[in-house]
């Protein structure tokens, strides 16, 4: 604490700032890269979290979700390299056989474990929330179970899906090559998840589908009285939505990796969660937070791998690596407890509908 | 004895049945269910993915192995007890809360904080006595455990931000706080992995067996305290008559927002006690990497007690046995440990599809359970989030 005191009063705070500014720039083109990386699964989860939510359903199972299609596609993967053989990749994104087949299993997963969120919430009516915790336990106990079985056999290397290349020529582009690498030097998932957002925005608010689907998760008594089926098109976003947690799943053991590890969602499903409600339950926002969850832990190890010297290096180094860590979660805390207000989830929210029954 | 009073004595007694079974029927067959689809898991993913052939007596030796590891010898009912002890804390703690309509998912980080405030404070006190130390070492993670459980309590009380987002993301903080702090202020100068130093005079003396330490006899005397104080005293009967309906209740003139946030603060206090129990009873240090089910565990452990002091022991009991029972089942049955958590996940399933359950099962006769608590707790998630 002395020590900061100190270097803090030796220079102008300024000064600092104006390093920092510098450190940032110049550490930029690895800091975005990294950072885009980082926000892929996040933001891939928050789109699952904004379409049910959007439709009135809680989803906190967005990580179990995850976790089951990570384990899926890559276990997928491996039964079907065992089928078919491995292939030979194509030399755009790295396609085989068997890493697209897997992809669409963790999809097809994905949308199984959000059927069974789906029931449980819109038919059976039950707590949502429960609901949820069902889906995260069950998704960490199977893939666990599993995951420990197969230990004791040996299994095929599929490999994962490769990422595009960004000429240097490109790369050094002044002022925009650092951006262009950063969103398009990413491998299949990442760059569709960019295209997801876009036309996820446009569809919610600009399409029949999307105000229907905003009736339902404001007021679906009033969607129902002008003719919309309230439980189908809350089966069908639900449903839906799992597709997106399974790419963002599917994004950390077939594409930032090439296998599987217990638990290896790390909570990302939670930060999806934190980017959705941060993002104010819009695709863009959620994509903006999740990019700001990132940067935080991309500065991180920025300053891990290449920690910037003077004075700025001696600050920094006393600001432990965990407080990053920690960061997303903070801001969503204190967003929800009102720096941007509180009226902002849709309004039915987490609440089961029930038809009125025909007099 | 005349016949009249013999008679109304049976039907007593009857009655008294009949009202035990309507709590119990539903709980117990989600488990007895959940322990069949745990047995078809066991023999399809043994075909399936190691290739064995069809053996349908593996579910049995499994279940054999873990009954056996958890009560088959002395040593294996007190591990069962340790094992107990966190689980009934927290689901205690889990439970008040849904008893004032409020779900707490926080228990996974109230429950290592308490763990990290109870060394620090027993590192603090390495020379004192052994009943000082203890007790300032329990309070300590009393304390962190309540801190925890007291801020998304007042964010609900303050500006209604909903406190099952926010504990999810102080369980978060709680991990990061606590990677920090092993790694730096608590940590053992040149531990490799960063491990904080022992407990030292502070460690809970043992009672039973090797392992059976006094925590156990805490957890169980935190039972009938939480049934007096929910159902005895006044503070016990404003925490369910929020809970029940928070409108009527502020009529009667009872203060919503300060109930939440003190029962978020018990809340917290006794999952800290847990995390407090468990590393002055068993582990004694603390590195980056300890961890626990007990956050998830104990909301099961609450749901499937029904949110009744008694009940919640009762399912404490059961999970301890089956996380007592898990090791063993792995070694000697070859059936990985995290079935449990397979198992966990179908009884809350099968809990809360109760009503698909009745009707299969035609328990049409145990009216008394329809009213079973599963409803919707996670009420105003929404626009009505306001106190």
């Amino acid at each position: 604490m002395d020590s900061i005191l100190q270097v803090l009063n030796g220079i102008p705070v300024l000064g600092l700032v104006f390093q920092f500014i510098e450190y940032f720039i110049t550490s930029l083109p690895f800091t975005a890269h990294v950072a885009v990386q980082l926000a892929i699964p996040i933001c891939l989860a928050a789109l699952c979290g904004v379409m049910c939510e959007r439709s009135g359903v809680v989803n906190i199972g967005l990580e179990g979700i995850m976790l089951t299609c990570a384990f899926t596609g890559w276990f997928a993967g491996e039964v079907f390299t065992g089928m078919f053989g491995p292939g030979t990749p194509t030399s755009l994104f790295g396609f085989t056989l068997p890493l697209v087949l897997g992809l669409i299993a963790a999809v097809i997963a994905g949308m199984l474990m959000s059927l069974l969120h789906a029931w449980l919430s819109i038919s059976v009516r039950a707590d949502q929330i429960i609901s949820g915790a069902i889906i995260n336990i069950l998704a960490f106990g199977l893939t666990g179970y599993l995951n420990t079985l197969l230990a004791a056999t040996s299994v095929p290397s599929t490999g994962n899906f490769a990422a595009l290349t960004i000429p240097s020529a490109v790369q050094n582009i002044p002022l925009v090559g650092w951006l262009i690498n950063a969103l398009f030097g990413q491998g299949p998932i990442g760059i569709v998840t960019v295209v997801l957002v876009i036309v996820f925005q446009v569809l919610l608010f600009r399409s029949r589908w999307g105000l229907r689907t905003r009736a339902v998760g404001e007021h679906p008594r009033a969607a129902e009285t002008v003719g919309i089926d309230v439980i189908r098109l809350r089966y069908r976003n639900v449903v839906l939505s799992g597709a997106l947690a399974a790419l963002g799943g599917a994004y950390l053991s077939m594409e930032a990796t090439n296998a599987f590890q217990a638990g290896m969602t790390q909570g990302r499903g939670f930060i999806g969660l934190a980017a959705m409600i941060v993002g104010r339950w819009t695709p863009l926002g959620a994509l903006g937070a999740a990019l700001l969850f990132a940067s935080a832990q991309a500065i991180s190890q920025s300053i891990g791998v290449s920690p910037p010297p003077g004075q700025l290096g001696d600050l920094l180094s006393h600001v432990p690596t965990q407080f990053f860590d920690a960061l997303p979660y903070l801001i969503t805390i204190v967003v929800l407890a009102g720096l941007i207000g509180r009226s902002l989830a849709p309004a039915a929210d987490g609440r089961p509908y029930q038809r009125e029954s025909a007099s | 004895m005349s016949s009249a009073q013999r008679r109304s004595t049976r039907v007593g007694v009857g009655a008294a049945l009949r009202a035990a079974w309507a709590l119990t029927a539903v709980p117990l067959f989600a488990f007895v269910l959940a322990l069949v689809v745990g047995a078809i898991v066991i023999v399809v993913s043994s075909v399936l993915v190691l290739k064995n052939p069809f053996d349908p007596t593996l579910p049995i030796a499994a279940y054999a192995a873990l009954a056996n590891g958890a009560f088959g010898s002395f040593d294996a009912l007190v591990s069962t007890l340790v094992l107990t002890t966190p689980l009934l804390l927290a689901g205690l703690g889990v439970a008040i809360g849904f008893r004032a309509g409020l779900f707490n998912i926080g228990a996974q980080g109230q429950f290592l904080m308490g763990a990290v405030g109870s060394v620090a404070v027993a590192v603090q006190f390495r020379h004192a006595p052994a009943v000082v130390a203890i007790t300032a070492a329990l309070l300590g993670g009393m304390i962190a455990g309540a801190a925890w459980g007291f801020v998304p309590g007042l964010l609900k009380a303050v500006s209604g931000a909903h406190e099952v987002v926010t504990t999810i993301m102080m369980n978060y903080v709680a991990l990061a706080a606590l990677s920090w702090i092993v790694g730096g202020p608590l940590q053992q100068p040149g531990s490799v992995p960063p491990t904080t130093p022992s407990v030292g005079i502070a460690a809970l003396p043992i009672l039973l067996g090797r392992s059976g330490h006094i925590g156990i006899l805490i957890a169980f005397l935190a039972v009938p305290l939480a049934w007096f104080l929910l159902f005895r005293t006044t503070r016990g009967f404003e925490i369910r008559a929020v809970g029940a309906n928070p409108d009527a209740a502020r009529y009667a003139g009872i203060k919503p927002r300060r109930l939440i946030v003190l029962t978020m603060s018990i809340a917290g206090l006794l999952a800290g006690l847990a995390g407090a129990c468990t590393i002055l009873g068993i582990s004694h240090t603390m590195n980056p990497t300890f961890s626990t089910s007990v956050g998830f565990d104990s909301i099961t452990v609450a749901l499937l007690g029904r949110s009744n002091p008694i009940g919640v022991m009762l399912a404490a009991i059961l999970f301890g046995a089956m996380r007592a029972g898990a090791g063993p089942m792995q070694i000697n049955a070859g059936v990985p440990v995290e079935l449990v958590d397979v198992i966990q996940a179908l009884i809350l399933l099968f809990l809360i599809a109760n009503v698909v359950l009745r009707r299969l099962l035609r328990l049409r006769g145990v009216r008394g359970s329809e009213q079973t608590g599963f409803e919707t707790i996670t009420r105003s998630y929404g626009r009505e989030a306001t106190v």
